[in-house]
C-alpha cells in the first residue's frame, strides 16, 4: 500500500489564553489513504474543528507530528504551506467564510488567482463549478443575496476550485435542511467516487455520518472509536454513557 | 494576479467611498498646494522674464541722486546731478549703441472735460529705440521735433482710454500742466512693470518740451535717467564701470565722495528677482509637500484601521491559498491606488486653482508638466513607504488566528 495523504502522529494542541493553557488535543494519531470518505464525529467542544484546522494546514501542531503526501508541514515553508492550502487541500468552513463584496463567481475565483490561473480560465472554471452544484443562474449574485444553502454550495464551488486532492468539511450540512443536506452529501460522494478526492467531513448528523466509509469520534481531544460507520461508531458515545 | 487584485482594490475603496475619500484629503490638500505654489512660482517667473524682454537688452539704466549728501541718502532720481551733456559723453563710450537721456514729471493731464494724473517722460528719439518700445499707432517724434521743443506727444495705451475713451486719440489734443500738446502716436501695450506699475500710464514728450515747459526752474536743464543701450551682454560690466568713471570725473566727485547718480544693470536685477521668486515658490511647495507627508500618514492611519477591521477576510484569503506576499501585495495596491487618486485630484484641483488665479484673479500662474509628473512620483513614494507597515501587518497575520477574529 501506498503512504496514506494524512498521517498525524500523536498530534497535541495547546490553546493560550488569559485564562491558561487549554490542551484540546491530548494525542492524536490518524492515518487517512487517499479516496478514503471519512466522518469526524464528537460532541461540541471535543476538539473536531482543532483538527480540521491542523489537517487544512491553518493551524499548527503544538506537539507530535502532521505529514500531508508524507511531507511533514512543520518543515515546509510559508510559501509552500499557502500553496498547500490553496491547492492540494479545499476546505470548507463551519460558517462559509465568503467575501461579502465579491460575487459567487469572485469566490470561487479566488483561489484560482493565488494560484496564478488565467483569467478566462478562472471564469470558465468558475462558471462551470457553480453550475455543477447547481448555481449556474446565480453567478454574478453576492452571498448576502444567496441563502445559506446556496452560499453552502459557492464555498463547496469554491473549495474544488484548484481541483484539490483533499476536500476537509467542517459540518458542511449543519445549516441546512435535510434535502439540501442530502443534495450535498450526494455531491460529495460523487467527487469521492467519481474523482477519487479523499473527503473528510465533520458532523453531528448520524445519517450524514452513516453514507461515509469510515467513522472517527473524537471526546475530550482524544480518538475514542474510529472504524466503518455502524451502530456503535454513530451512536457510541451514547451508548457509553448511562451507568 | 495583479488585474483582479486592483480591481479588488478598487472596489474595496469604492465599498468605503467617504472613508476613502476622507484619507485621501490630505494627499489632494498637498498636491494641490504643490501645484499651485509651482504654478504661482512659474507665473511670477514668466512674467520676470516678459519684463526683462519688456525692458530691451542689455540695458543700462543711469539715474541721478542716489548719492550721500550729509549723511542722508537721496535716493535714486531724486538729484538733479544729470545733464544732458553726461548722455552725450556716455554715447561716445565704447560698446555703447545709444544713450538716450529722459526725464519725468508728474502732471495732471485734460482732454476736454476729463483729466488724469500721470508722468510724463521727456525723452530724446532714440529712447523708443534703445527701450525697444514702437509706437503701435501713429508715429514716434523726431529729432527736429525734438530740438525744436515742439508740443507732440506720444501716449500709453492707458492714459489713451483714460483720457479718450474709445476714441483713436491720435491728432486729438490734450493739456499738461496748462500746456496744450498734439497726440502724435500710441505705445504698444507693455502691461505691468516690475513693482507693478502699469507702464502703460505715461505720456513721452520731446525732452527739450519737456524742460521748457513742464520742468521746475531748479531742475531746468538736467535729466532724471539716461538708458544706456549697450552692444553685448558682455559688455555690460565694463560699460558700467566706463560710465561711473566718466561721471565722477564729469562731476568732479573727489576720492572718497559718494556718487551722485546710479547706474543699475536690469539684467542683473531681474536676475536676482527670478532667483528670489523661485526660492519663495520653493518654499512654498515645501511646505505644501508636508502635508503630503501628513497625507501618507492618512493613509497609514486608515490602512491600519482596514487590516483590523478586515483580519477575517484576510484569514479566508490565505485559508484558500493567499500567500504572505500576495497579502501585501494587495494592501499595499490600496494605499498605492489611494495616494495616487488623492493626488490625481490634487492635481485636477491644483490646476484649476492656478487656472482659475490666472483667469479671474488676474493673478499669473504657469503650470509646469513637470511638478505634475513630480506629484505623481511622490505620491507614489507616500503611497508604498505609508503602506508598507499596515500591509506587512496584513500579511504576518496567522490563517487561523485571522480566521477566529
Ligand atoms: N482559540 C482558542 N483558544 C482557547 N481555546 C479554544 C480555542 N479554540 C477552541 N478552543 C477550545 O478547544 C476545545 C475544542 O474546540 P473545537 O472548536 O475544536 O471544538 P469542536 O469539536 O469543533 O466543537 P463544535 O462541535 O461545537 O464545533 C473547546 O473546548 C474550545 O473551548
Ligand atoms: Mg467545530
Amino acid at each position: 500500500m501506498t503512504a496514506p495523504l494524512i498521517s498525524l502522529a500523536d498530534v497535541v494542541k495547546d490553546y493560550r489564553s488569559e485564562a491558561g493553557d487549554f490542551r484540546a488535543l491530548h494525542g492524536v494519531s490518524l492515518d487517512v489513504r487517499a479516496g478514503e470518505f471519512i466522518a469526524i464525529m464528537g460532541p461540541s467542544g471535543s476538539g473536531k474543528s482543532t483538527l480540521m484546522n491542523i489537517i487544512g494546514c491553518l493551524d499548527t501542531v503544538s506537539a507530535g507530528s502532521y505529514r500531508f503526501e508524507g511531507q511533514d508541514t512543520a518543515m515546509l515553508s510559508e510559501a509552500a504551506l499557502a500553496k498547500l492550502r490553496g491547492a492540494g487541500i479545499g476546505f470548507i468552513f463551519q460558517g462559509f467564510n465568503l467575501l461579502p463584496r465579491l460575487s459567487a463567481t469572485g469566490n470561487v475565483a479566488l483561489p484560482m488567482v493565488y494560484a496564478g490561473k488565467s483569467g478566462a480560465e478562472r471564469k470558465a472554471r468558475a462558471a462551470e463549478l457553480l453550475s455543477s452544484v447547481g448555481l449556474g443562474d446565480k453567478l454574478v449574485s453576492r452571498p448576502s443575496q444567496l441563502s445559506g444553502g446556496q452560499q453552502q454550495r459557492v464555498a463547496i464551488a469554491r473549495a474544488l476550485a484548484n481541483a484539490p486532492a483533499l476536500l476537509l468539511a467542517d459540518e458542511p450540512t449543519g445549516a441546512l435542511d435535510t434535502k439540501t443536506g442530502v443534495e450535498v452529501l450526494a455531491l460529495f460522494r460523487q467527487l469521492n467516487e467519481a474523482r477519487g478526492v479523499t473527503v473528510v467531513i465533520v458532523t453531528h448528523d448520524p445519517e450524514v455520518a452513516r453514507a461515509t466509509n469510515r467513522v472517527v469520534r473524537i471526546q475530550d481531544g482524544l480518538i475514542v472509536h474510529d472504524g466503518p460507520p455502524d451502530d456503535a461508531a454513530l451512536f457510541g458515545v451514547r451508548a457509553e454513557v448511562p451507568a | 494576479m495583479i488585474g483582479p487584485m486592483l480591481a479588488e482594490a478598487w472596489s474595496a475603496l469604492v465599498a468605503n467611498r467617504l472613508r476613502s475619500l476622507l484619507t485621501m484629503l490630505g494627499m489632494i490638500i498637498g498636491v494641490s498646494a504643490v501645484i499651485l505654489m509651482l504654478a504661482i512660482g512659474g507665473g511670477v517667473q514668466k512674467q520676470v522674464s516678459d519684463s526683462i524682454s519688456g525692458l530691451g537688452s542689455n540695458l543700462l539704466i543711469v539715474t541721478a541722486g542716489g548719492g550721500r549728501q550729509g549723511g542722508v541718502f537721496g535716493g535714486a532720481g531724486t538729484g538733479a546731478s544729470l545733464r544732458i551733456e553726461d548722455a552725450e559723453a556716455i554715447a561716445a563710450l565704447a560698446d555703447v549703441v545709444a544713450a538716450s537721456p529722459s526725464t519725468a514729471v508728474p502732471a495732471q493731464v485734460v482732454a476736454g472735460p476729463t483729466n488724469w494724473a500721470t508722468n510724463v517722460t521727456g525723452a530724446t528719439p532714440s529712447w523708443f529705440r534703445v527701450n525697444e518700445w514702437p509706437v503701435d499707432d501713429g508715429r514716434a517724434f523726431n529729432e527736429r521735433e525734438e530740438r525744436a521743443g515742439a508740443r507732440v506727444a506720444v501716449i500709453g495705451q492707458t492714459v489713451g482710454e483714460k483720457l479718450f475713451g474709445a476714441r483713436a486719440p491720435t491728432g486729438e489734443q490734450l493739456r499738461i500742466k496748462g500746456v496744450s500738446f498734439t497726440v502724435i502716436g500710441v505705445l504698444e501695450k507693455r502691461g505691468q512693470g516690475f513693482g507693478g506699475q502699469d507702464r502703460d500710464d505715461q505720456i513721452v514728450v520731446p525732452l527739450t518740451s519737456a524742460q521748457r515747459l513742464l520742468q521746475a526752474n531748479a531742475f531746468r536743464g538736467t535729466i532724471r535717467t539716461v538708458s544706456v543701450s549697450v552692444a553685448s551682454a558682455q559688455a555690460l560690466e565694463p560699460v558700467t564701470d566706463d560710465i561711473v568713471r566718466l561721471l565722477r570725473r564729469l562731476h568732479n566727485l573727489r576720492e572718497g565722495e559718494q556718487d551722485d547718480f546710479q547706474v543699475a544693470n536690469l539684467t542683473a536685477i531681474t536676475d536676482t528677482l527670478s532667483t528670489a521668486t523661485t526660492a519663495v515658490s520653493l518654499l512654498l511647495a515645501a511646505i505644501g509637500s508636508i502635508s503630503l507627508v501628513v497625507g501618507g500618514i492618512g493613509i497609514m492611519n486608515i490602512m491600519l484601521v482596514s487590516v483590523t477591521e478586515r483580519t477575517r477576510e484576510i484569514g479566508i484569503r490565505m485559508a484558500i491559498g493567499a500567500s504572505r506576499g500576495a497579502v501585501r501585495l494587495q494592501f499595499l495596491m490600496e494605499a498605492l491606488m489611494l495616494s495616487l487618486i488623492g493626488c490625481g485630484i490634487g492635481v485636477l484641483l491644483g490646476t484649476s486653482l492656478a487656472t482659475l488665479a490666472d483667469n479671474f484673479i488676474g493673478f499669473e500662474t504657469e503650470i509646469a508638466p513637470a511638478s505634475v509628473g513630480i506629484a505623481f512620483a511622490v505620491s507614489a513614494t507616500i503611497g508604498i513607504f505609508f503602506g508598507w507597515w499596515p500591509a506587512t501587518r496584513a500579511a504576518r497575520l496567522s490563517p487561523i488566528e485571522a480566521l477566529r477574529s
